[in-house]
């Protein structure tokens, strides 16, 4: 058989107008489907980046909370009564919002300010300057390194800036796991001093973390969260739900699935109609192969082989392709929300192994009703 | 006494239905014997191609029967009658039915490959047959680089590269000048044809008559007459 596959390999590279042909037509379509879905990909993982972030097992929350970035305030007694459940190791409130930020040029702008519990500063960032001790001083604030820290004029330890008529500093720049899908810097602070610097909803724990004793109790607290009124859901759980509502309900996910079928629909027809071309030249060629004593299964192995290795070709430049594309993007846009993940490297292959199935099909069964007298025809 | 290679009996083959029928094949009976260059002759529409698809085992015949070395081959499972044309059957086409994309040597490989052969081993072997047609020189370039004459050699090279018993040849002066293609069919009556072996070939060429054995005559469909070869 080894043999059969290195003739049908040499016919197919050989003929390398079809052979290009196959594999820009492969590329083309995994370099879409990938695109596209990296971008949706990146960006959810973007509309969720305060629960990466952060990171805490579990999040209680208001049920009306629909993703990360629209917190609904709760009151106190529901951080109190998360502190009291059995099976809590520990309870914590952190603050979600958004405030102005005046810079030192007077110009405004937009932040997105997490308050972190005043006792434990539980979900702190990684500090890439400074220390976070220092978050106990007077206005100090701590800046994400991200795509958006430019908008805040690249502050260093020691600038200062205000909100809402507050003075800040920055004591320590931070990097995260994450950055924000708004394009909003964002600030770290204290959760006491979010209260004291931004405006005061009535209820202002955005978030109660809890950290489980087992995560065999989750499934227990997240019952008495619910008779409380509220919704506890693991990291998990927050980003699927986050996810699921710019899917279902921002019309994103349906325009993101339209273009990945269309490009599934291009790489079919291009790929599919050339292949069949290849076939259908090669024919009498087939035909000569079964006179001379090929039998079904050894031609039906060529065509497979054929296109499954122009698929895999396809498909490895296809994945290549959008990788340099969103490592050039990245260079030239450091906010760029694009990122490959396992699922839909794992989606494009598939579409890539149902473009080979369904392309082969047809050639397959032109072959295989090709009589070998027909050879003998001139 | 003579080896039988194949034995036809009362083989009978129609195309088409209703209004349309056509008979190919009208209860033609013969042999042909290992050692001899038996030719299938007649003008065209005769059936001579028709009963070379059969006896080869490439087109179903939908009366008698057809044994090669004593097997019946149209009561074989079709992976097991693909595998008798391997093993005993050459074939070549009136077009050649080259590989373009293939260079001359591995076109010859073809058959060993399908016989399982390793490629490098195949190829190697497929040059001593390039030897053999004087070829040897042309291993590495396509067909399409070859001369009419020097694609039919690598089609006999490649039909006698699987070392078969019967060596079936559809036209094959067709496409060549009359010296080259009776150079060709020289060439195989010397080279080829040996007393383990029987080659069949089909044509209408009268120039070529004196290269055969036996003449068998095709008329509408049966067996007109059978000559002895020599004759122009």
């Amino acid at each position: 058989m080894k043999g059969i596959l290195k003739l049908a390999y040499k016919l197919l590279v050989n003929d390398k107008a079809k052979f290009t042909a196959l594999l820009v037509g492969i590329t083309f379509a995994v370099f879409l489907m990938l695109q596209v879905t990296s971008t949706f990909i990146g960006m959810m993982k973007r509309a969720s980046s305060t629960v990466y972030n952060i990171a805490a097992p579990i999040w209680i929350m208001d049920p009306a909370v629909e993703s990360a970035s629209n917190a609904i305030g709760m009151p106190d007694y529901v951080l109190d009564a998360a502190r009291s459940l059995p099976g809590v190791s520990y309870a914590v409130p952190v603050y979600t919002g958004n405030s102005l930020v005046k810079l030192d040029d007077g110009t405004y702008q937009a932040a997105t300010i997490v308050g972190l519990d005043d006792a434990s500063l539980y979900g702190r960032p990684r500090l890439l300057e400074g220390n976070i001790e220092d978050l106990y001083g007077e206005n100090a604030f701590v800046v994400v390194k991200d795509g958006d820290y430019p908008k805040l004029g690249s502050p260093r330890v020691g600038t200062e800036f205000e909100v809402n008529d507050h003075r800040g500093v920055i004591v320590g720049v931070a990097d995260v796991a994450s950055g924000g899908l708004f394009g909003t810097p964002t600030l770290y602070t204290t959760y006491n001093r979010t209260l004291q610097y931004l405006p005061n909803p009535r209820f202002t724990i955005s978030y109660v973390l809890v950290q489980p004793k087992s995560a065999s109790e989750i499934p227990q607290i997240k019952e008495q969260v619910k008779s409380l009124g509220y919704l506890a859901l693991t990291k998990d759980e927050f980003v699927d739900r986050t996810s699921s509502f710019y899917m279902w309900q921002t019309g994103m996910g349906i325009n993101i699935m339209i273009v990945a079928i269309m490009s599934f629909i291009v790489g079919l027809s291009i790929s599919g109609q050339t292949f069949y071309t290849f076939v259908l030249e090669n024919i009498d060629k087939f035909a000569a192969l079964k006179a001379m004593g090929a039998n079904n299964r050894e031609l039906i192995m060529m065509i497979l082989s054929q296109a499954g290795f122009t698929a895999l070709i396809g498909y490895g430049l296809g994945v290549g392709l959008c990788s340099f594309m969103i490592t050039m993007a990245k260079m030239r846009l450091p906010s760029f929300a694009s990122q490959m993940s396992f699922l839909n490297l794992g989606l494009g292959l598939f579409m890539v192994v149902i473009i080979a199935g369904v392309s082969s099909y047809f050639g397959v069964r032109r072959v295989l009703k090709i009589e070998p007298f027909q050879v003998f025809r001139g | 006494m003579p080896f039988t290679a194949i034995r036809a009996m009362e083989v009978g083959k129609s195309f088409g239905e209703g209004d349309a029928r056509t008979v190919a094949l009208r209860n033609v009976t013969l042999e042909a014997y290992l050692g001899e260059m038996l030719y299938i002759v007649g003008p065209s529409g005769s059936g001579k191609t028709t009963l070379l698809s059969v006896l080869s085992g490439v087109l179903r015949p939908d009366a008698g029967t057809v044994s090669v070395e004593g097997t019946d081959i149209w009561s074989l499972a079709p992976d097991r009658l693909a595998e008798l044309r391997l093993h005993k059957i050459g074939f070549v086409f009136q077009d050649f039915h080259l590989f373009p994309r293939l260079t001359t040597a591995e076109n010859v490989a073809v058959p060993l490959i399908l016989k399982k052969q390793p490629w490098d081993e195949a190829i190697s072997k497929a040059r001593e047959y390039l030897e053999i047609v004087g070829l040897t020189k042309r291993a590495d370039l396509p067909p399409v680089k070859l001369s009419g004459g020097e694609q039919q050699r690598v089609a006999i090279a490649r039909a006698i590269a699987a070392q078969p018993d019967i060596l079936v040849m559809d036209e094959p002066t067709a496409s060549l000048d009359g010296d080259t293609g009776h150079g060709i069919v020289t060439f195989v009556k010397n080279q080829v044809l040996n007393e383990k072996r029987c080659v069949i070939v089909v044509t209408h060429d009268s120039r070529i008559y004196d290269l055969a054995s036996r003449i068998l005559k095709m008329e509408d469909g049966h067996l007109a007459s059978v000559t002895n070869g020599g004759v122009s």
